[in-house]
């Protein structure tokens, strides 16, 4: 079976830190920066860079809409 | 040939709706206006021109239908009696804030509360200072005709269109239930233009999407916005005024009356040249804007002004505001749906302004 | 392989829909208002009838919600949004027309509207969240507020004896002929999230097909209100709204689903 690979990218300035997106996560990817954005908010990151499979659960599921999702697929 | 019919003024107004092009009609039954919506339902407008007629559950909701539906470019409107009109008035500080074009109709009634059924001229406060929260001003039209019901609707419609604003027209019971000869006017087609700077009709592709709203949480814009209100209202004081003089020319009194109470004052005046009293009619028939102007020329030369309306003193304050402390101002009316007499308006003015 | 190499226009799957603007929206962090707004928008997209699509706001939260969505739309006075949207749609009766109300808007000052809205069968489609507070206001009492819940108007907990009970419009309003589909949906999780996705476009199907109101009841967090992380907030509801609020098609076709 062919492996997945994704990857996000997270607009740090308009996360408000919300955490629903690291608990929807299926694979821990995500974590809070210890560093806050302007508006004092511990944004989401991907913590892990190997662990992301492109399932834009996170995306889906953020209520600001600012994960953006790609994936590619590996081949065997 | 001339179309003339025998209509109430209930009825002439929603003809003359139908055939000013209206899209649409929401509307809730009270008398003294039900027959409004049933001569409109009856017509079957759906079939004739394509407008819309709807009962809606309330004053309230009946509204903000107009508000709908007039965000959408559309002509409509709605009409109701004194008690559905303060139920309205909400709806039409949003309508004005928004700045929505609309036709309201208010045949009043005898107030305060649910008062009674006759015939009143109470609600001109209500109708001429805003109604409900906010600065703003409808253009109030006040027909003493049947014939002026059924032509107000062209003119309401023309008129909210060119300042995207409520017009009021401001009837009573009177007005509303009484039949007379009107000259009907042809069918005007329904617009089929809509101006994309501000209607709502869909975002096209390529184009910003258009809000409406009256809401704007940043004050210093909020009040931008109601300066440009009370400029527009600026502006419509200067080209709108519309009054009718009778008799003035040689008058030394005046009667200022609008609505049935022209009508009884006309017959006062009669009376009253018969005995040698020589007095006038200003009939404002633009309530807001107010014809303070023509007041103002003509007071002087008057040894009294005789306010006549069907309240306890409402439109005398405005009489007094244009002219000042230089001339004598009295007000007679009766209240609570009854209706003076002319013998009992030339009997006050006497009472009032000579014999003083 | 680097991530550098992932991130590609070729290899996106997912983001913001245009049909979102820009603009940060207002909600507090983690409310359910932002993913229910943004599944609306991306049904509209899907479809492709932005062009076509007049959208009615409320007074609430989400007082200014034509600030983030991209379509033509109108601010309606409290609760009247039914009735706004009954005079767009007949003004328009091809275009879409679809309201976005809160529980204080629908189901308190609203009742009426919502009620004879879809008691007409008017053509448009509702999207009603249901948090159980007033937020905007600072978290009173809603007319969903479940029994024993404290709010900033009932601070010991609703009592039902004076404060009456929590209202099912959702369920009261699936009786009536006038609606077509009505369900209640979430979008705390991403399987939820689908689901109400789904369920918004059976809604804006039925109005494109012609066949009555259709009504999409979102259960959501209000973790401001509630008090609440917004993690907790939505473990919260899963465990005390939804077993009063069960989630679920009520209404399909004009049918009602099971035991409704």
């Amino acid at each position: 079976m062919a492996k997945m690979k994704g990857a996000i990218v997270v607009d740090l300035e308009k996360c408000k830190g919300c955490e629903v997106c690291r608990v929807a996560c299926p694979n821990d990817v995500i974590a809070m920066a210890q560093e806050v954005n302007h508006k004092g908010y511990h944004y989401a990151y991907q913590e892990h860079q190997d662990a992301c499979v492109g399932c834009a659960n996170c995306a889906v599921v953020c209520p600001d809409g600012v994960i953006t999702v790609y994936k590619v697929k590996l081949s065997d | 040939m001339k179309e003339l019919r025998l209509m109430k003024g209930n009825e002439a107004v929603a003809e003359g709706a139908i055939r000013a092009g209206a899209d649409g009609y929401f509307g809730y039954p009270i008398t003294p206006q039900s027959e409004v919506m049933e001569y409109l339902m009856a017509q079957q407008p759906e079939k004739r021109t394509g407008m819309v007629v709807l009962q809606a559950e309330s004053e309230v909701a009946a509204i903000n239908m107009v508000y709908g539906g007039a965000s959408t470019g559309k002509k409509v409107m709605t009409s109701s009696s004194s008690p559905g009109m303060s139920l309205m008035q909400e709806g039409v500080s949003y309508l004005a804030g928004a700045e929505l074009p609309c036709l309201l109709l208010n045949v009043a009634r005898g107030g305060p509360g649910l008062g009674t059924i006759q015939p009143a001229q109470a609600d001109y406060f209500q109708s001429v200072k805003g109604g409900g929260h906010g600065d703003y001003n409808l253009i109030v039209l006040a027909p003493s005709s049947v014939q002026e019901m059924f032509d107000f609707a062209f003119l309401g419609f023309e008129l909210a269109f060119k300042y995207r604003n409520p017009v009021l027209i401001l009837s009573d019971g009177l007005i509303g239930q009484m039949m007379e000869k009107v000259e009907l006017c042809e069918q005007m087609p329904r617009t089929t233009y809509f101006d994309r700077s501000w209607t709502l009709t869909g975002k096209p592709d390529g184009q910003e999407r258009n809000i409406v709203t009256s809401l704007d949480l940043d004050a210093s814009r909020q009040e931008i916005h109601n300066q440009h209100l009370q400029e527009k209202y600026r502006k419509c004081k200067e080209t709108e005024v519309r009054y009718e003089l009778i008799d003035t020319d040689d008058a030394e009194y005046l009667f200022v009356a609008y609505g049935s109470s022209a009508r009884i004052c006309q017959k006062a005046i009669q009376l009253g040249r018969g005995e040698g009293i020589k007095i006038g009619l200003l009939r404002p028939i633009t309530l807001w804007p107010f014809p303070a102007k023509p007041l103002v020329e003509l007071a002087p030369k008057m040894k009294g002004i005789l306010s006549v309306e069907q309240s306890a003193g409402q439109m005398v304050e405005d009489v007094r505001l244009s002219v000042g402390c230089g001339v004598h101002i009295e007000h007679y009316g009766r209240m609570g749906g009854m209706i003076p007499t002319p013998e009992q308006v030339l009997e006050n003015l006497k009472k009032l302004l000579i014999t003083k | 392989m680097d991530i550098k190499d992932i991130i590609k226009p070729e290899n996106l799957v997912y983001q913001k829909t245009p049909l979102m603007t820009d603009k940060p929206l207002s909600y507090c962090p983690g409310c359910g208002h932002g993913t229910a707004h943004r599944i609306v928008m991306e049904v509209i997209e899907e479809m492709g009838i932005q062009s076509e699509t007049i959208g009615v706001a409320p007074v609430g939260c989400s007082v200014l919600a034509y600030d983030f969505m991209n379509v033509d739309m109108v601010g309606a006075s409290h609760g009247r949004a039914p009735a706004v949207a009954t005079g767009i749609k007949r003004c328009w009766p091809e275009k879409f027309v679809y309201t976005y109300q809160g529980d204080g808007d629908l189901a308190a000052i609203g009742t009426a509207e919502t009620i004879h809205a879809a008691n007409r069968g008017e053509n448009i489609t509702i999207i009603f969240i249901n948090n159980g507070i007033y937020g905007m206001t600072g978290g009173q009492m809603a007319p969903t507020t479940l029994e024993g819940m404290k709010t900033s108007t009932s601070p010991y907990g609703r009592e039902l004896k004076s404060m009456g009970n929590p209202l099912k419009m959702t369920e009261l309003l699936a009786q009536l002929p006038g609606t077509c589909y009505v369900t209640r949906q979430s979008v705390h999780s991403p399987r939820n999230v689908r689901r109400a996705k789904k369920a918004v476009r059976a809604a804006f199907e039925s109005q494109k097909e012609n066949k009555g109101l259709s009504l999409v009841e979102i259960v959501s967090n209000c973790n401001s209100g509630w008090k609440m992380e917004p993690v907790a907030s939505n473990e919260w509801m899963v465990e005390h709204m939804f077993p009063f609020y069960p989630l679920g098609d009520i209404k399909v076709d004009g049918k009602l689903v099971n035991n409704q």
